[in-house]
């Protein structure tokens, strides 16, 4: 900033850079801002090339951009599970959990993913959500829990059909894990906690470890034939189509979990943490509005916020994610609308320019997942 | 970037422009800006028959991640579209010079002259 102000200034954004940076912008990167990071669009051969050779073969993802963070003390587990829905305090060592924090309201501060190892929970979190959430936790969990930020660490995602062939020759022992498993390794002498995980829909695996051999590991599985670099745009077609949901998207502090598909994560058994009372309330009774997959029937993509109606031009809700699917050849969507118009194969429309498009209400996901489960 | 015809015109929101006989101005976009906005998944093109002014939104091209307009270098009227790009959107990445988008019959084809040659937009795109 310039030196001769002497007011004080809005907080200046730092546009950070992961320790990939380098290796994206060798690799050809188009690279744009996230969530306060330079991240890869995509790479030269474009975003339908990289989303269709991760459903064909293998995709490295740099998602270093995502909080990480490691919580240690014997009330960790018992502290973390006041916050969320999942019953943490059960989660076995070796284990992962997707869950949400909630809100008094029962909203959606974020959606992370904890995985326990031995004592130690680690949990990942969404890149634009890393601040709030450390603080809430922070403050929310008590004084013998400590929380150790691992802004120190990369976060590598090989995802596609391919993947398990190649851990197979660098990490045999990863290759044993089931869907959402994770464990400790070492890949040529590098160390890294490996999960069986990913946001694609595919199999795939996570690789969490310390920056400096963040490029190592990078080049290390981008050296097999089967691997190809992918960037954020892809990244984001794939977890569409694989009905994923996004926060700030599909997912944010005003939408339950129940709202937004993920009823799944809540347990009748567990009723101590922010917002039980609302999302039990809302699985026995059901909620007014409902997240749902479109069907795009045209040609032209649908987008985000694109209005959507019924058939007596009501408005129903609106897209919470849209874009081409290069898996269908035909644009998809994800919406937020009334539970009433929420019917499988039903028939509603948007528009877009003035052009009145139809929507098929369908069910998710789109494209089936193909997770590594025995 | 290099390359850029010689025999084309450019306007500063990234479209060519060919004047061909008849005061038929052929219009399509650039390299650059396929480049910019990578995979292209669908084209809206004018209908035939339709009057537009000079710098006019008279089309849009929508990529994986976003959607930008189109306008008309010249005013006219638009004279024929490339049906292809329909189904073939992709064209336009594979040679944005030849994948043309839509063609106008200027009023004034002078109205080409504000527009850039090759070298100015050489060194608009590349700045």
């Amino acid at each position: 900033m310039a030196s001769y102000s002497t007011v004080s200034l809005p907080t200046v954004t730092t546009i950070h850079k992961t320790a990939l940076y380098e290796l994206h912008i060798e690799l050809g990167a188009k690279m744009v801002p996230f969530a306060d990071y330079q991240m890869p669009l995509q790479y030269s051969k474009g975003i339908i090339h990289e989303h269709l050779h991760c459903r064909n073969q293998a995709s490295l993802f740099d998602i270093s951009h995502m909080g990480q963070c490691s919580l240690k003390g014997s009330s960790a587990a018992i502290g973390l599970e006041k916050l969320t829905p999942a019953i943490i305090s059960r989660l076995g060592s070796g284990r992962q959990q997707y869950t949400v924090l909630t809100n008094s309201d029962g909203g959606i501060i974020d959606d992370i993913v904890v995985t326990r190892l031995g004592q130690e929970l680690t949990i990942v979190v969404n890149a634009a959500c890393k601040e709030k959430d450390f603080k809430h936790l922070r403050k929310q969990l008590s004084n013998d829990c400590q929380l150790q930020e691992l802004s120190e660490h990369a976060l590598l995602a090989l995802q596609g059909p391919s993947s398990s062939h190649v851990l197979q020759q660098v990490a045999p022992e990863a290759c044993r894990l089931q869907f959402m498993q994770a464990c400790r390794t070492e890949i040529d002498d590098i160390p890294c906690m490996i999960s069986r995980s990913g946001y694609t829909g595919e199999d795939g695996f996570e690789i969490s470890l310390p920056n400096r051999f963040a490029e190592k590991m990078a080049r290390i599985l981008l050296n097999f034939p089967e691997v190809e670099p992918a960037g954020l745009g892809a990244r984001d077609t794939l977890r569409l189509e694989a009905g994923l949901s996004l926060y700030g998207h599909e997912l944010d502090e005003k939408t339950t979990p129940i709202e937004a598909g993920l009823s799944w994560l809540i347990k009748n058994t567990h009723q101590s943490y922010p917002g039980a009372g609302t999302l039990l309330n809302q699985m026995q009774n059901g909620t007014e509005i409902q997240r749902v997959g479109l069907l795009v029937e045209a040609k032209m993509p649908v987008r985000e916020n694109a209005p959507v109606f019924d058939n007596e031009d009501k408005l129903v809700g609106r897209v919470t994610s849209g874009s081409f699917s290069p898996s269908l050849g035909r644009p998809i969507a994800l919406a937020l609308i009334d539970t009433e118009a929420a019917v499988i194969g039903a028939t509603l429309f948007t528009r877009v320019r003035n052009n009145l498009i139809k929507l098929t209400v369908c069910d998710l996901p789109f494209v089936p997942h193909r997770y590594h489960r025995s | 970037m290099s390359d850029l015809p010689e025999n084309l015109k450019y306007a500063k929101t990234h479209e060519w422009a060919k004047l061909e006989s008849d005061n038929v101005v052929r219009v399509g976009i650039t390299e650059f800006a396929q480049a910019e906005l990578g995979d292209l998944v669908f084209i809206e093109l004018p209908k035939v028959g339709r009057v537009v002014k000079a710098d006019e939104q008279c089309a849009v091209v929508e990529s994986v991640k976003t959607a930008s307009d189109l306008f008309s270098p010249v005013s006219g009227e638009i004279v024929s579209v490339n049906e292809e790009l329909s189904d073939a959107p992709e064209q336009v990445n594979d040679d944005a010079y030849d994948a043309w988008l839509f063609c106008v019959k200027a009023d004034n084809p002078a109205e080409l002259d504000t527009l850039l040659d090759a070298s100015a937009y050489g060194q608009l795109i590349a700045e």
